[in-house]
């Protein structure tokens, strides 16, 4: 059963990463060509994936709910954003080697901190290393501090408020409300390429590849087990002898990289970033693709990521007011009737099946029965704390 | 017996610990210890400051004043909970606090003594020869072979307990803390549970805290009584029960409860 998932994965990874970029590459008139425009949605649905896969990591296996991953999503994006801005040198409307933008605004010096993102080497550290940082410095003051549960939430959320607030400013350097935006080439390749934005999709499908091996690795070490034991009871974790506080910083950062990661390949795709897609409302509406696609499993997260944002392409084309409903929808259904999500859900089924069948087995050869399947774990409800069932009270004088 | 000599011997000592909880003293000038190897009991009535004596042992709470002395002369004070447990003292909670989402025997290996509980070790972590005999040597002291590939959370509630106790042992703690084993338990598992801890008892030192005096007077050898805070009487059961003072603080106004025993 597990090969057979094994090689389920591979074909899919397969289908992704070469299939279809394949299909794009066939010339126009073809039955089977998908066209560039497909291609760049479904880039742009692949690095959402790699951030709901982080998402998953900290909130579906640790149990701890981030609010805030539109920030390092922003943070990967803006550091390449500023390459690109640099790329595009004395091409833009003005002229200027200094970015339109800051022409208008009447800045006449690069400002120090875009320097370094002349180099593409900086860049590609600086989109793994700014995320990270960031979230290593704000989990290491919350997790030590124990802040936990809805708190953590809640201060995740201020943070995305605050990315938000700062973002905006002209005063940053960064744009402002128009973010950054009207880029020419990527490394020196033309963004108006086909074969560039082809490319840039091979990136995002193998890097999303990448990230779920990571996270498989993880979540099936021992140390993934600590992370769903955190989950559960992270008292009994400290007093095994583990530091939940460790633990969650480990996973924490490593999610703000992936969601990086993803952002840095969404802005050559997409060919802007505002500070829109960095605040409080990005930041929930990435958390309600995981919730939908399914927490606690890997292939969860990319099926919400990518099918949840499909839904909106295909629904805002066609009924936008719509999309909204759908969406608040689909969230509300997710919390109230099926806290694991669509994968989650069908996994619990199928195991049910297998389980009746293995009985069934069971009882005709009188053989071992087999371990009860741990996918039936099942979540509380979204947020709140999982109820601890008390020990039924003794009678008195029993 | 002299203090030195008490240090020397005991696996846990505390010397005038005092705990404070805005202005309410829930352990005064506390004096305690326990031999190697020892199976105390110790009972009080509400609020006598038992679980809060766990609590300072495991580092949940630091004492205001006073030491708090492991083996041979390891300081307690300002550890962490991890650090702690890590030195070899495990605790079961009142109330079971097992792994409900992992297998039973995922909840043992997680317990399980490792050369280093860190991030990046943990990550890499494998069972070896020696762990996984030791795991099959708990799963068996506890009667939950059959159950090892169960998800923990679909176990009974006295499962649950004796699953937990299961983790303190593969813990390798020489110091067991136990809270309230056999609270909401019927006599079956009562009595089960008693014999595990007599039997973890043989290799290592268990600290346990029980209302119910009908168990108590089934596994305790020696028995230690907390009042407001700081130990009123310590001794063999019998004479534990009939002292005078006992009677008075513990059993309280209602003499009738003496035969039931707890609250």
């Amino acid at each position: 059963m597990r090969t057979r998932e094994g090689w389920a994965l591979a074909i899919l990874a397969v289908a992704v990463v070469v299939v279809l970029p394949a299909l794009n590459a066939l010339p126009n008139g073809s039955p089977l060509h998908v066209s560039d425009f497909t291609l760049n949605l479904f880039g742009k649905f692949l690095t959402y994936a790699i951030l709901a896969l982080g998402i998953d990591l900290i909130w579906g296996y640790a149990g701890v709910l981030s609010l805030g991953h539109g920030v390092f999503f922003g943070l990967g994006a803006y550091a390449m954003g500023m390459h690109l801005m640099l790329e595009i040198g004395t091409q833009g409307v003005y002229r200027n080697v200094l970015p339109d933008f800051m022409v208008w605004n009447q800045v006449t010096e690069l400002p120090l901190f875009w320097k370094p993102f002349y180099s593409p080497v900086f860049t590609l550290l600086a989109v793994l290393a700014v995320p990270g940082i960031v979230a290593a410095v704000f989990g290491f003051l919350t997790f030590r501090s124990r802040i936990r549960g809805v708190y953590f939430s809640i201060i995740t959320q201020a943070l995305a408020l605050c990315a938000w607030l700062t973002f905006n400013r002209n005063a940053m350097n960064l744009g402002g409300t128009n973010g950054l935006s009207g880029f020419k080439t990527i490394f020196g390749f033309s963004l108006n390429d086909a074969a560039t934005q082809r490319g840039l999709y091979v990136a995002s499908a193998v890097c999303l590849c990448l990230a779920f091996l990571l996270c498989r690795w993880i979540v099936r070490s021992p140390a993934g087990k600590v992370l769903v034991a955190i989950r559960d009871s992270e008292t009994r974790v400290l007093f095994c002898g583990y530091s939940p506080a460790a633990f969650k910083l480990f996973v924490f950062t490593v999610s703000a990289v992936l969601a990086g990661v993803a952002g840095s390949l969404y802005v050559g795709q997409v060919g802007i970033i505002t500070p829109a897609r960095i605040g409080v409302l990005p930041s929930i509406e990435m958390i309600i693709w995981v919730a939908v696609g399914g927490r606690g499993t890997l292939l969860g997260p990319v099926v919400g990521a990518v099918g949840v944002n499909w839904l909106q392409s295909l629904l805002t084309t066609h009924y936008p007011d719509l999309w909204i409903l759908v969406l608040g929808g689909m969230f509300v259904t997710v919390v109230l009737f099926f806290p694991d999500g669509v994968v989650g859900t069908i996994q619990k089924m199928s195991g049910r099946f297998r389980r009746v069948r293995a009985d069934f087995k069971f009882d005709q050869t009188g053989g071992e029965r087999p371990p009860d399947s741990s996918t039936e774990g099942g979540y509380a409800p979204l947020v709140l704390p999982r109820p601890q069932t008390p020990p039924p009270p003794r009678g008195p004088g029993s | 017996m002299t203090t030195a000599a008490v240090a020397q011997g005991s696996i846990i000592y505390l010397e005038d610990v005092t705990v404070e909880y805005d202005g309410f003293k829930a352990l005064d000038a506390l004096n305690f210890f326990m031999d190697y190897r020892e199976l105390r009991v110790v009972i009080g009535p509400n609020g006598a400051g038992k679980t809060t004596l766990l609590d300072v042992i495991t580092g949940k709470v630091q004492p205001s004043a006073g030491r708090v002395i492991f083996g041979k002369n390891t300081d307690l004070a300002g550890r962490r909970e991890n650090e702690i447990a890590s030195l070899g003292i495990g605790r079961k909670f009142q109330t079971p606090s097992i792994f409900a989402n992992l297998t039973v025997r995922e909840n043992l290996e997680l317990a399980l003594a490792r050369a280093s509980k860190g991030v990046l070790a943990t990550l890499r972590a494998r069972l070896d020869g020696d762990q996984r005999a030791r795991m099959d040597a708990a799963l068996e002291a506890i009667g939950l072979e059959a159950e090892a590939g169960r998800r923990a959370g679909g176990l009974s509630h006295g499962q649950k307990q004796w699953l937990e106790i299961g983790m303190v042992i593969v813990q390798d703690a020489e110091l067991l803390l136990v809270d309230e084993p056999v609270a909401g338990m019927t006599d079956e598992e009562t009595e089960k549970t008693g014999r595990l801890l007599q039997d973890v008892a043989r290799e290592r030192a268990v600290l346990v805290i029980e209302h119910d005096m009908e168990f108590v007077r089934r596994i305790a050898r020696t028995v230690t009584v907390l009042h407001e805070g700081s130990v009123l009487c310590e001794g063999p059961v019998d004479r534990v029960q009939r002292d005078e003072r006992v009677l008075e603080v513990y059993l309280g106004r209602s003499r009738d409860e003496q035969a039931g025993g707890h609250a």
